[in-house]
């Protein structure tokens, strides 16, 4: 089946008629993406992608006359939050916000607000996820990707494509990517991602994707050390020579204490079955030394 | 009697205190070890005496103090504070850099001689590489007992949290390490903030009964400091029960915040002009100053290898397999998603600014951004570029074909794999050294 993206996904993409919007919906919409909606208030009425997108001024109109059930947030930071909130209140079930650079405590409301909705957001400043063969939403190249049944996680965003790269290269295919993000609030964590993937009859095996800062790898890989002790599980993780106190960009990516340092990290990987590649380019052959046969 | 910790370095890095609880993860404080650095991006670092102010304008109780740039200043100041009655003064130095009080920074003086003495002594000392501009003068507080409090941005929960414990000043690290129960918790609510029944819990659980009121207005200051700034850490260490004289001269006791770390989340900074400016230029290095300015994230390294990768993780891993292949980075240079050609520009400005980068490795995997804007960015840079050092480019992604006519046409030398990129960039280093 995949997770979060698949051959169900109706698409709306909120700020559609921005640079950014346009030119990745157009790259969705090419790699097969239905895309049912766009989203820009003050332009509902207008067509986006020549023609073969209707623009609404409102979520609300956009999920009621299409069905969308899925959102893409290309909305700048100052929007973002707002958006979200809008697309949760129209009922949109999985939420992708691409966003970068929106304050971390405004981000903690929005959250709240899409769970207690029952809702899903992944992100923000994050990738989006890519389906193989079904569906690609956000910004990852779809060029990249082979159809499998790999499911790969990660909180990074050019770092994830380096990685299905290399699988791909390799012969091996992937049932979903996704990219969780790499700011300090975020809707959706490794954890959550590990769950959709135990449960997906697609996926027989994970690559996970980490980097220094934060505890999000080691809660992830305790979980799965119980969860998904039987299937072939390999991670890189980033950030292994970056020198102690220094901040490497991502808010998360923080070493301090001993705690969230790549040791740390790999170690607790590790010690729940996974095999932790030195380069990117390593993690095919370490999925076929851990058994991998897809 | 004046505690240790007013002239001490009474700062605690909250991120340890998350760490051995395990299940927190905090946007940290400032590190202090030395490779930690004023300029550090995405978080803007303030001193000590701006901290104090934004406390005060949120309502929180903290004794008066004076900012001084000259020895003359500061013996004005402290006049007027041992005229009102004050024993001693603490000088103490405004530097971003933890330790102040070990390296000498922080010093007391109980005549206004003293005072000057001091003061001479501590302006224009030189902290970790950051040469004291100036200094805060305050009475210096007669302590009956310390406490630690701070809100942070906690990621785990994704709240913010409040935390606080009944030992305060410098020891607070080693009680999170042998006591972890002994820090108190309380996560704010999500909507509604910190909630009046939870901040008096809070200040019970920390055995500020006694002081009830001035804890519940410290506790909910700190969160409405935090929301009110946009900052990811809001510390008091020491908060402190003092003794002071009140008018008729009796003594009485009062919770004051004696010490005030904040630091701001720089992706806020648009919607608060005012704190811009509470940004130290003093402390912060030309080439940080413009890699913020032209929206890249830069951090200077020690070694040789230039390095320019759009996304944070990427930009680790390379420096990662630079380092596997036998080579030093010189930099962390993240251009972030979507950059242009000028900002493609200013990176290599930056990167060659450092004389000791004689090789230069450019690894773009587009998803946002686009590799043709890339290249077209390096060719630019290359023409204005005044000192010749061999690059590596490796552009895949969005729009890399274009972006591999471009380089074939300027002649850049190219790398297929990220592995392939780091040996060849490697050998050039070594080759121009030789």
């Amino acid at each position: 089946m995949s997770i979060l993206v698949g051959s169900g996904t109706r698409l709306v993409v909120q700020g559609i008629t921005g640079r950014e919007g346009e030119f990745h919906s157009r790259a969705m919409a090419e790699y097969g993406t239905v895309i049912v909606a766009g989203v820009t208030p003050g332009k509902g009425g207008q067509m986006a992608l020549d023609g073969a997108v209707p623009v609404f001024d409102t979520m609300v109109d956009a999920v009621r006359e299409t069905g969308a059930n899925t959102s893409c947030i290309f909305v700048p930071a100052g929007g973002a939050p707002d958006a979200v909130l809008e697309a949760v209140e129209a009922g949109i079930a999985t939420i992708f916000c691409i966003t970068e650079g929106i304050p971390a405590l405004d981000m903690i409301p929005v959250v709240e607000a899409v769970r207690l909705a029952g809702a899903r957001l992944i992100g923000p400043n994050c990738p989006g996820a890519t389906s193989p063969g079904s569906a690609k939403v956000g910004i990852i190249p779809g060029s990249i990707h082979r159809e499998g049944r790999v499911g790969v996680v990660s909180r990074s965003g050019t770092l994830t494509y380096e990685a299905v790269q290399a699988m791909t290269d390799a012969g091996i295919g992937q049932s979903t990517c996704v990219g969780i993000g790499g700011d300090p609030i975020i809707g959706t964590t490794f954890l959550d991602i590990l769950r959709l993937f135990a449960a997906d009859d697609a996926t027989d095996a994970i690559v996970l994707i980490g980097e220094i800062g934060g505890a999000a790898e080691e809660t992830a890989a305790a979980w799965a050390a119980e969860h998904l002790a039987d299937i072939p599980k390999v991670a890189f993780i980033a950030g292994r020579t970056a020198p102690e106190g220094k901040r490497m960009g991502h808010a998360g990516a923080i070493i301090s204490g001993g705690a969230g340092t790549a040791a740390s990290k790999v170690a607790a990987l590790e010690a729940a079955g996974f095999r932790v590649a030195g380069s990117p380019t390593e993690l095919p052959t370490l999925l076929r030394d851990a058994g991998y046969r897809g | 009697m004046v505690a240790l910790s007013e002239y001490g370095e009474a700062r605690v890095d909250v991120r340890s205190i998350f760490g051995i609880s395990g299940r927190v993860d905090a946007v940290p404080s400032p590190s202090r070890t030395p490779l930690a650095r004023i300029g550090a991006p995405n978080r803007v670092k303030i001193q000590e005496a701006d901290a104090k102010s934004l406390l005060v304008a949120q309502g929180l109780p903290v004794p008066e103090w004076a900012v001084a740039h000259t020895v003359y200043e500061a013996r004005a100041a402290a006049g007027r504070i041992l005229d009102s009655g004050a024993d001693a003064v603490v000088i103490k130095a405004q530097v971003l850099v933890g330790g102040r009080g070990k390296a000498g920074g922080v010093k007391l003086a109980s005549s206004l001689d003293e005072a000057e003495r001091v003061a001479a002594a501590i302006l224009g000392m030189d902290i970790k590489g950051i040469t004291v501009r100036k200094v805060l003068v305050a009475a210096a507080a007669d302590i009956a007992r310390e406490f630690y409090m701070s809100a942070v941005l906690d990621r785990a929960e994704r709240r913010i949290l409040l935390m606080g414990s009944a030992e305060g000043g410098v020891e607070i690290e080693q009680v999170a390490l042998d006591h972890p129960e002994a820090i108190i918790r309380r996560h704010a609510d999500p909507m509604l903030g910190l909630l009046d029944f939870q901040a008096r819990q809070f200040a019970f659980e920390m055995g500020l009964g006694g002081h009830l009121k001035a804890a519940v207005t410290i506790a909910k200051g700190l969160v409405r400091t935090m929301l009110a700034y946009d900052a990811d850490l809001v510390e008091i260490n020491p908060l402190a029960i003092v003794r002071e004289k009140d008018a008729s001269g009796a003594v009485v006791e009062r919770l004051v915040c004696l010490d005030a770390k904040v630091t701001l989340d720089d992706s806020a900074l648009p919607r608060h002009r005012e704190l811009e400016a509470l940004r130290d230029p003093d402390e912060e290095d030309p080439a940080d100053r413009e890699a913020r300015e032209a929206g890249l994230t830069f951090i200077k390294l020690d070694g040789t290898i230039g390095c320019m990768v759009n996304g944070a993780g990427l930009a680790m891993t390379t420096m990662d397999l630079v380092k596997r292949a036998g080579g030093e980075p010189a930099n962390f240079l993240d251009i972030g998603g979507g950059a242009r050609a000028d900002k493609v520009a200013a990176a290599m400005r930056i990167i060659l600014a450092d004389p000791k980068v004689n090789a230069i490795l450019v690894n773009i995997f587009g998803g946002i951004t686009r590799g043709d804007e890339v290249a077209r960015g390096l060719i630019e840079a290359r023409a204005q570029q005044t000192r010749d050092v061999p690059m590596v480019v490796r552009i895949v992604g969005t729009n890399s074909a274009e972006a591999a006519v471009l380089l074939e046409e300027a002649h850049f030398a190219t790398a297929a794999s990220l592995d392939e990129a780091a040996a060849k960039a490697v050998a050039a280093s070594r080759g121009a050294a030789a």
